[in-house]
């Protein structure tokens, strides 16, 4: 079946939707995902990120559909010809959908860990834009323990629905999941469980914003501080495969590896993730690949530093001379003669 | 007088019991299709009865029912959709609560037609007391060997069991009630595969109107021929409306479609024209889903022709003139109506009702509902009425069900054909403080008010 996504074409196997050709075809024409996760049966079509316009509908009924589509659950025709990024009706779609996801987003980047890997930030970077026509009170939620391991921050999640889907489709008891509905539903544990579970550090890995992070790691560095490094160890229950971000000798963090969709490649077990923090339990493989644009690269120490200047006039900041006099206090200690003046100066005032 | 099909019988005494209503013709359809119709025929005979669906979207109930897949051998299940929670729609609940036998006599022959031998009505929580009706229905017309197995000697079973939801608007949505049917959160499912190929339990399933399926035993009766012969068009039948707000006789009626606006507001037989002499406003034509409609709209669509209560002649002019007929809840409004504050109901609603899913239905109503309310309430600023349009547009045709395309066309509606109104509430805000604004001086006494332009 042959599909043209933004006027480049490719063949690909009946099955494979808009999303997975257009991955295929890589660059610029990939759609944006937050809910989407290849590895998780039945994800997608919830964030509405990656809505293409179809100009042509198949060899067989070229008609065009009227409404964006969701690419990701959106299965390719033969000869169908789809509109990404180069119509104006998409961008438009994905600026309002970033701004629905905005609005209620706590916006606190500075102090969220997930900062700099960030699914979110990316696509407000590329599709957000800097004002908010939003001046209502944001929704918030109570925060909630969901265990040890674990932390979740309700008010960042975009109810992508993964770690629920993590949940479901990886471990045999999911106690987690989405409560109430409309602009109130949460991620929550029903009677307020603890997530317990070998895998449920997946949870993390899977989410694309900050509202899972790893408690074992939380507040101990900024991501783009960190290196990964490729490794890996004997484990008895996974893979053994990670990633561990390191600062000088110290493992500070274990996730799986992602690729440059962002999704892991292999799902690691908690043990691996949480309990393995010492350099001897590991195997370095070699520095892991990151991607040019990424807040990762922004931190070569390796490059010279540039002296910033400032255009100004000269000594502007110091001021006058006369002013700097006026304002500046009083020699101490002071003369006897000071102390008459201002207590004259106080009983006549 | 015009001809009833669903409530002609209504009136009988004590036709809520299987032996009135059977003394009175009940279950003839049943009878005539196992015993000399093929499903394919009966199929056949909705088709040619250009029946519609009575839901709200007017997709044509034979061909709906055509799709279905036959080939893949899988069993196949037909669900009644009586999860009626539309503001401003009642209509299943009185065809529910008064003849409930219809909806089981159409429901057994709608299944035969279908091949389904499991079927189902879905029906809202807060309809206890009508589940409670259905249930003894069912028993009776159990009792009396038409449903459970071996239908009057054909081989042919059928169980059918009412299902109460929890309380949902968004469970009315067909794929969301098949989630909720099988026992899931309420979300509602991505299209592709339709329900007619993948549905319940992943088999093929038919999900119908009350009304709609209310229907069947008279075509099948009477033919679809001469269903086909009432009403205007492809407009073909009658219709039950839910007539509510500033009118003399609010209620459910059956009007044949084709009747024209004017006669059913006015004439004694069915609303009686307005509650009180304080002239006509706007109205709703088909729920709160679907756009009000200004005064000088109502009885004449924009290009000078009589309006109709049909499919047709309602959308005509399309949402810049026009409406929908969508499930027939009729809402009239008299001058003393607040249309910001109708608005801002219909917005809190959908707030509150919307399943959180996907992103732009989930943020975008929430924050209409937040805007509106601000507007309402003389905290509006004269931009709010562009950036409600602006989220509107954002949130139309982006959503995976058709739940935002409901948020968002009666704000627009409002704005479209009221703009003046909130400009008055946004310039005013001193005026609508006491929420009698319009009770006390009808927007025409000030409107003159807005159009002076304020630097």
């Amino acid at each position: 079946m042959k599909v043209t996504i933004d006027g480049q074409s490719i063949e690909v196997e009946p099955g494979t939707t808009i999303l997975q050709a257009a991955r295929m075809i890589g660059g610029e024409v990939v759609p944006p995902a937050m809910c989407y996760y290849s590895k998780l049966k039945g994800s997608g079509g919830k964030c509405r990120c990656c809505l293409v316009e179809v100009a042509k509908g198949s060899e067989a009924d070229p008609r065009p559909m009227p409404k964006l589509m969701a690419s990701c659950v959106t299965g390719c025709m033969d000869g169908m010809e789809v509109n990404s990024k180069s119509s104006p009706r998409v961008t438009e779609a994905r600026k309002s959908v970033t701004e629905f996801l905005l609005i209620n987003h706590p916006l606190d980047c500075p102090v969220c860990d997930q900062a700099g890997e960030c699914d979110l930030q990316n696509l407000s970077f590329e599709h957000g834009k800097s004002e908010t026509r939003f001046i209502e009170e944001k929704r918030t939620f109570e925060p909630e323990n969901i265990g040890p391991n674990i932390q979740l921050h309700m008010n960042r999640c975009i109810l992508c629905y993964r770690c629920v889907m993590v949940a479901d489709q990886l471990t045999d008891d999911r106690v987690h999941g989405v409560m109430d509905r409309g602009d109130h539903s949460n991620i929550s544990t029903c009677i307020s469980k603890a997530v317990d579970n070998e895998f449920s550090g997946n949870m993390i890995d899977v989410c694309p914003v900050g509202a899972l992070t790893d408690k074992t790691f939380r507040f101990k560095s900024r991501v783009w501080f960190s290196k990964p490094y490729n490794a890996h160890r004997n484990c008895p229950t996974c893979s053994g495969k990670t990633t561990v971000w390191m600062f000088g000798d110290e493992i500070q963090r274990v996730t799986g590896r992602k690729d440059e969709y962002h999704e892991v490649d292999e799902f690691i077990c908690n043990g691996c993730r949480f309990d393995h923090k010492d350099i001897a339990d590991w195997t370095i493989e070699g520095p892991r690949a990151f991607e040019k644009d990424s807040v990762i690269n922004q931190n070569k120490y390796n490059r010279k530093l540039e002296k910033v200047e400032i255009a100004t006039e000269e000594h502007i900041l110091l001021g006058r001379e006369e002013d700097r006099k006026k304002i500046s206090m009083a020699e101490i200690p002071l003369t006897e003669e000071d102390i008459i003046n201002q207590k004259s100066l106080g009983n006549n005032g | 007088m015009s001809q009833k099909i669903l409530l002609d019988k209504i009136n009988i005494p004590g036709i809520k019991t299987y032996e009135v209503y059977r003394q009175n013709g009940g279950y003839a359809s049943v009878e005539k299709a196992i015993k000399t119709l093929t499903p394919d025929e009966v199929v056949e005979e909705v088709k040619t009865s250009g029946l519609r669906g009575r839901g709200g979207a007017g997709f044509p109930a034979g061909m709906k029912w055509s799709f279905i897949d036959k080939k893949s051998g899988k069993p196949r299940h037909l669900v009644c959709n009586a999860d009626e929670s539309e503001p401003g729609t009642f209509k299943d609940r009185y065809l529910m609560e008064f003849i409930p036998h219809l909806l089981i006599e159409g429901m057994i022959t709608s299944s035969y037609a279908l091949g389904a031998n499991l079927s189902y009505i879905y029906i809202r929580g807060e309809y206890m007391w009508v589940y409670k009706i259905l249930e003894k229905a069912i028993n009776e017309a159990k009792a009396a060997g038409f449903l459970g197995k071996n239908i009057l000697g054909s081989g042919y079973d059928l169980e059918l069991y009412v299902h109460c939801g929890a309380g949902a608007y968004i469970c009315g949505e067909e794929t969301a009630l098949i989630e909720s049917l099988e026992g899931k959160r309420g979300n509602p499912r991505i299209k592709p595969p339709f329900p007619a190929i993948s549905g319940l339990w992943a088999n093929p399933t038919v999900v119908n109107n009350v009304e709609t399926i209310a229907a069947v035993p008279w075509i099948i009766n009477n033919t679809g021929a001469e269903y086909a012969k009432i009403g205007i068009g492809r407009s073909t039948g009658t219709k039950l409306i839910s007539a509510s707000g500033h009118i003399k006789n609010p209620g459910v009626y059956e009007i044949e479609l084709g009747l024209s606006v004017y006669e059913f507001m006015n004439s004694d037989e069915y609303l009686g024209g307005m509650s009180s002499d304080r002239p006509l406003k706007a109205f709703v034509p088909g729920g709160s889903s679907v756009p009000v409609l200004p005064a000088h709209l109502i009885y004449k669509t924009a290009n000078g022709e009589d309006r109709l209560m049909s499919y047709e002649s309602l959308s005509d002019g399309g949402f810049a003139t026009g409406s929908m007929l969508g499930s027939g809840g009729f809402i009239v409004y008299n001058d003393t109506s607040c249309i910001v504050r109708n608005t801002w109901n219909f917005s809190r609603f959908y707030h509150h009702e919307s399943c959180g899913q996907c992103s732009p239905c989930r943020e975008g109503t929430g924050w209409m509902e937040k805007v509106l309310h601000r507007i309402e309430n003389g905290h509006g600023r004269e931009e709010d009425i562009d950036l409600l349009l602006s989220i509107q547009s954002k949130i139309e045709g982006n959503t995976i069900c058709p739940l935002g395309d409901a948020a968002a066309w009666p704000v627009a509606a409002a704005i479209r054909h009221f703009r003046e109104e909130f400009e008055y509430h946004i310039r005013f805000p001193e005026k609508i403080k006491n929420r009698d604004h319009f009770v006390a001086e009808p927007f025409e006494k000030v409107k003159h008010l807005v159009s002076k332009v304020i630097v």
